[in-house]
């Protein structure tokens, strides 16, 4: 006589999401499931392809065989201008900076047989652009067991540029500890600093137009070393 | 008794009008000769050497609209609305005569508010306003009202009401259905089991729940409903049942109907257009009791108006002031406005989609209404002889989205806000003057 | 991120675990000597509670400082909104203040909705009547993520169970985290009185059953909720002691979890009615890292919302 009510049976359990809702989760699921990535791995395999498809664009300036003397000729220097790396700790910058950053800790454990702490150093929250673009993920700071007080940081980077991102990073190492000294490796200089900004160590020195866009690759985030320049994206 | 018309005041200087070729509700092109308040004259090729004529090509005549249920706010809460106002409002509508709620302050549930409140509606001269009278005392629900007096009074009451509130309590509604007998009146109730809605915010379902507000359960308006028919059967009174909102509320009144009882029923616009889902945003300009439901219950409501289980269409025309409506849903007042676009929406979710036609819809609006409140001289067909309470409504109007801010009503809650409605009222005629012409008050 | 955080079914999967991530980079900060970034320095948050909440208020107002920002408390009691002063124009206040966001809690379910659409700065939901509040599922999926979960970038809580105990008709805790948890592919099931579970709750994303023992079984996360003893006068169970002994969580039921399940709860307490004292205090309990998470996921909300120009990448 009266209007039924929607199915609510009183029996054991309630019945289960409607199929439209389980849907929704299932096709999310699924489709991380069928890209076999995390959403990390697959970020980076995209932004592989995609430097790769623009890289076509630039000229090589660094071949691998030329990175890799570069970096040997930093692990020495550090060596040098540290007596031999005591109380030293690397801190790559991310993203390139942090693979550098490894390749030099190894090459310098190499030559002096004793392994030089590593780690990385996340600088967007202290980036003075932050308002001029959406809210940038944040990535990872790693800092070695022993920390930072009375170290001498080496903080490595792939390119210097306008020098802002190394002011970010020596805001964000100075709300980790007080080092000892900070010093700076990178792998390319292309001039047109904007802050008294120097490097210690320079894999090259690079003098390139303001328009012009400098690229590294690295085997591990890119497949492959090399470093182009190129003109700037459209 | 009386009609509970009258002379209507300042605005009636009789006119003299010939409508040339309207389609009486529906029907063929027809002339319409209206003179000294009545209609004197139906026929084709009509003359009437002084009067004004009005081309009606392309426009319906209908009998003027009559509500059994609007909420004029007179006396005491005068910032939402005014008799004035709200009349003008159902004039607009194309309304010529309103049944004016009890619920104000002080409720009309003496002669005296009941008299003062149809003397207003004669003064501002824009609808016949018929007072409803309250059930109980202040609507408390424990004391009968004196109702023999409001029947008595001028304002010859018939309907009476607690609208607002349920009379909850089965004995009293049982006297009062009985009392009402002795003078031919009727009790329109407000179905709302109060134990089972207490705080209630919105329908009981799927969106209230997600949204997190206290259901408002079907069953408790259909179990009320279900014990009146039966109450009514049993001592033989006539029942009214406001607003009715469920599927399983028309079910309950179909049933009772087969069964002979003098059960009617009434719906209102926006329960036959709207949806719970606008309560998404939080807006309480949907909020209303009783609550919007789901597109089933729509669907059930617009079968039960078209095969007459609903006898008519009654507004529940509920103007609110600004700030009682711009806040959080839980504290908003409940209603909307909706004399002003009342005969719109029933266009759209009634004739244009097939489910009535323009006769049913003057059956719906004014002859049904007409009868259940015994209220001579509005709803009766358009023939020679009647007294000219009709309206000229245009169905082909380009659509429209509906302005609140150029309502009559003193307020602003329509939930059409925005929407595209089609239709246009004309010209609406109290006796014979036009109190709208070309869509505007004529004073 | 969007504009605004009022409903966890505003968010994405991606979205969400972009939060979860920021959170797990966020949380060293707390070992740091200097606790604090510069990220929000100079922008204002005002935190607007109607309801009395000394946890949640703080752990926002140590989440906003902590990014350099200043933060404004607008409480209830004795103030103008005591007084009668209406949603809408406390908002008009704020915003000629400048709120850059408002983090707002609130008795009535739409609150924070409402309030949305009278101010220029973000809205974050701390808790709008039995609606939502967002910013709890999300600390409790990062303590779950974070206990059972991968605990790596990217991840979600695929493939996790969670049953959600209690008075979930009234929750606004459960509300969100059925919509967040399901987004992050967990499988969530409700247990509850009948009288206690919602009218419509077969259309939500999760499942529902009566019988606690049954579930405990076999979940990975049990979260109890508070039960409010009014809830008994209207009826909605018959005494305390009948609830405690159907859908209270005591020794013995904790015995039946799987060994590495986990014991919830978004506080505050009953200690006796729905949660045994040993079993809050047990290394199972995660009640004290939920606080301590708190701050950490709401910074990570008010970094994505306010830290850059625009919606968040």
């Amino acid at each position: 006589m009266c209007a039924m009510r929607p199915e609510h049976e009183p029996s054991a359990g309630i019945p289960e999401r409607t199929a439209a809702s389980a849907g929704k989760t299932e096709r999310e699921s699924k489709r991380a499931a069928a890209s076999g990535l995390t959403s990390d791995e697959g970020a980076r395999r995209e932004d592989a392809a995609r430097r790769r498809a623009a890289a076509s664009a630039g000229k090589t300036v660094l071949t691998p065989e030329e990175i890799r003397r570069a970096l040997s000729r930093i692990a020495h220097e550090i060596l040098e201008r540290t007596h031999g790396g005591e109380g030293v700790v690397l801190l790559g910058i991310p993203t390139r900076g942090v693979d550098l950053a490894r390749r030099l800790a190894v090459r310098i454990g190499e030559f002096e047989g004793t392994p030089v702490p590593h780690g990385s150093l996340d600088v967007t929250m202290h980036r003075d652009d932050l308002r001029l673009r959406p809210a940038r993920a944040l990535q990872r700071t790693e800092v070695p067991p022993d920390g930072v007080d009375g170290k001498t940081v080496v903080l490595v980077d792939d390119v210097l540029f306008s020098g802002r991102t190394i002011r970010a990073a020596l805001d964000a190492l100075n709300d980790l500890g007080r080092p000892r000294a900070v010093q700076l490796a990178v792998l390319v200089d292309r001039g047109h600093r904007e802050l008294p900004i120097r490097a210690d160590y320079v894999g090259k020195n690079l003098p390139t137009a303001y328009r012009e866009v400098v690229r590294v690759l690295l085997t591990e985030t890119d497949g492959e070393d090399s470093v182009l320049l190129g003109e700037r994206d459209r | 008794m009386s009609s509970g018309g009258g002379v209507s005041g300042e605005a009636s200087v009789p006119e003299e009008w010939l409508v040339k070729g309207v389609s009486l509700s529906g029907g063929p092109a027809t002339d319409l000769h209206i003179k000294d308040g009545v209609i004197a004259g139906a026929g084709q090729d009509l003359a009437a050497p002084g009067a004004r004529v009005l081309d009606a090509d392309g426009l319906l005549a209908l009998p003027g609209l009559v509500d059994l249920h609007t909420h004029l706010r007179e006396p005491g809460r005068e910032d939402a609305e005014t008799v004035e106002t709200g009349t003008r409002a159902a004039a607009l509508g194309g309304y010529t005569a309103v049944h004016a709620m009890a619920n104000t302050e002080p409720v009309a549930d003496t002669a005296g508010v009941v008299e003062q409140v149809w003397r207003l509606g004669q003064q501002a001269g824009y609808c016949d306003v018929r007072p409803v009278g309250a059930v109980t005392v202040g609507l408390g629900g424990r004391q009968l009202a004196e109702l023999g007096a409001m029947a008595d009074s001028a304002a010859a009451v018939r309907i009476f009401s607690d609208d607002g509130n349920c009379v909850a309590d089965p004995l009293l509604m049982r006297r009062a259905l009985e009392y009402v007998k002795a003078f031919d009146g009727v009790i329109a109730q407000h179905a709302q089991e109060p134990r089972l809605t207490e705080g209630a915010q919105l329908s009981e379902g799927e969106v209230a729940s997600r949204l997190g507000l206290p259901g408002w359960p079907a069953a408790a308006e259909e179990a009320i409903i279900a014990r009146d028919c039966l109450l009514a059967a049993h001592v033989g009174s006539r029942l009214h049942v406001c607003h009715v909102s469920t599927a399983g509320s028309v079910e309950i009144i179909r049933w009772a109907k087969s069964k002979g009882w003098q059960v009617t029923a009434e719906v209102t616009p926006h329960h036959l257009l709207l949806t719970d889902d606008l309560a998404v945003g939080y807006d309480p300009v949907f909020k209303v009791n009783p609550p919007l439901r789901t597109q089933a219950d729509i669907d059930a409501l617009r079968q039960g108006l078209a095969d007459g289980t609903i006898d008519c269409v009654a507004t529940d025309h509920a103007p609110h002031p600004v700030e009682a409506k711009e806040t959080e849903w839980a504290v908003a007042a409940n209603g909307m406005t909706g004399l002003e676009t009342a005969l719109r929406v029933v266009q759209l979710a009634m004739v244009d989609t097939g489910l009535l036609d323009w006769a049913g819809v003057a059956n719906r609006m004014s002859v049904r209404p007409a009868e259940i409140g015994r209220l001579q001289g509005h709803g009766t067909p358009l023939e020679p002889g009647a007294l000219a309470n009709l309206i000229l409504y245009d169905p082909k109007a380009p659509k429209e989205a509906v302005d609140p801010a150029a309502h009559a009503s003193k307020s602003r809650n329509s939930p059409f806000a925005g929407m595209a409605l089609p239709g246009r009222v004309y010209a609406t005629f109290l006796r014979g003057a036009a109190t709208v012409f070309d869509g505007k008050v004529t004073r | 991120m969007k504009r605004h955080l009022i409903s966890a079914g505003d968010l994405s999967r991606e979205e969400t675990v972009l939060i979860l991530d920021t959170a797990a980079e966020l949380a060293s900060v707390a070992g740091r000597p200097i606790r604090k970034l510069p990220t929000l320095r100079g922008m204002t948050v005002v935190n607007l509670f109607y309801e009395d909440s000394t946890r949640t208020r703080t752990s926002f107002e140590a989440a906003a400082k902590r990014l350099s920002a200043d933060v404004i408390n607008f409480s209830a009691r004795g103030s103008s909104v005591a007084k009668g002063e209406s949603l809408k124009d406390t908002a008009l206040t704020l915003e000629a203040m400048g709120a850059d966001a408002v983090v707002i809690r609130h008795g009535a379910s739409g609150a924070a909705h409402r309030l949305a659409g009278w101010v220029t700065g973000s809205v974050v939901n701390a808790g709008d009547g039995t609606h939502e509040h967002p910013t709890q599922a999300l600390l409790d999926a990062f303590t779950i993520r974070q206990r059972l979960g991968a605990d790596k970038r990217g991840t979600g809580l695929d493939g996790l169970r969670v049953t959600i105990v209690g008075d979930v008709l009234h929750s606004r805790v459960a509300r969100s985290n059925v919509l967040l948890l399901s987004t992050l592919g967990a499988e969530v099931t409700l247990v509850a009185p009948p009288t206690l579970m919602p009218y419509a709750v077969h259309t939500w994303p999760c499942k529902a059953g009566y019988d606690l023992d049954t579930e405990l079984r076999k979940t990975d996360v049990v979260m109890m909720l508070r039960v409010q003893q009014e809830r008994m006068s209207a009826a909605y169970f018959p005494s305390v002691r009948e609830y405690r002994r159907r859908y209270g969580l005591d020794a013995g039921r904790m015995a039946l979890l799987p060994s590495h399940a986990i014991v919830m709860h978004p506080g505050p307490m009953n200690r006796g009615v729905e949660i045994a004292a040993e079993v809050a205090d047990s290394p199972r309990s995660t009640i004290v890292a939920q606080v301590a998470n708190g701050v950490t996921v709401r910074m990570a909300v008010l970094y994505l919302m306010l830290g850059g120009a625009g919606e968040a990448a």
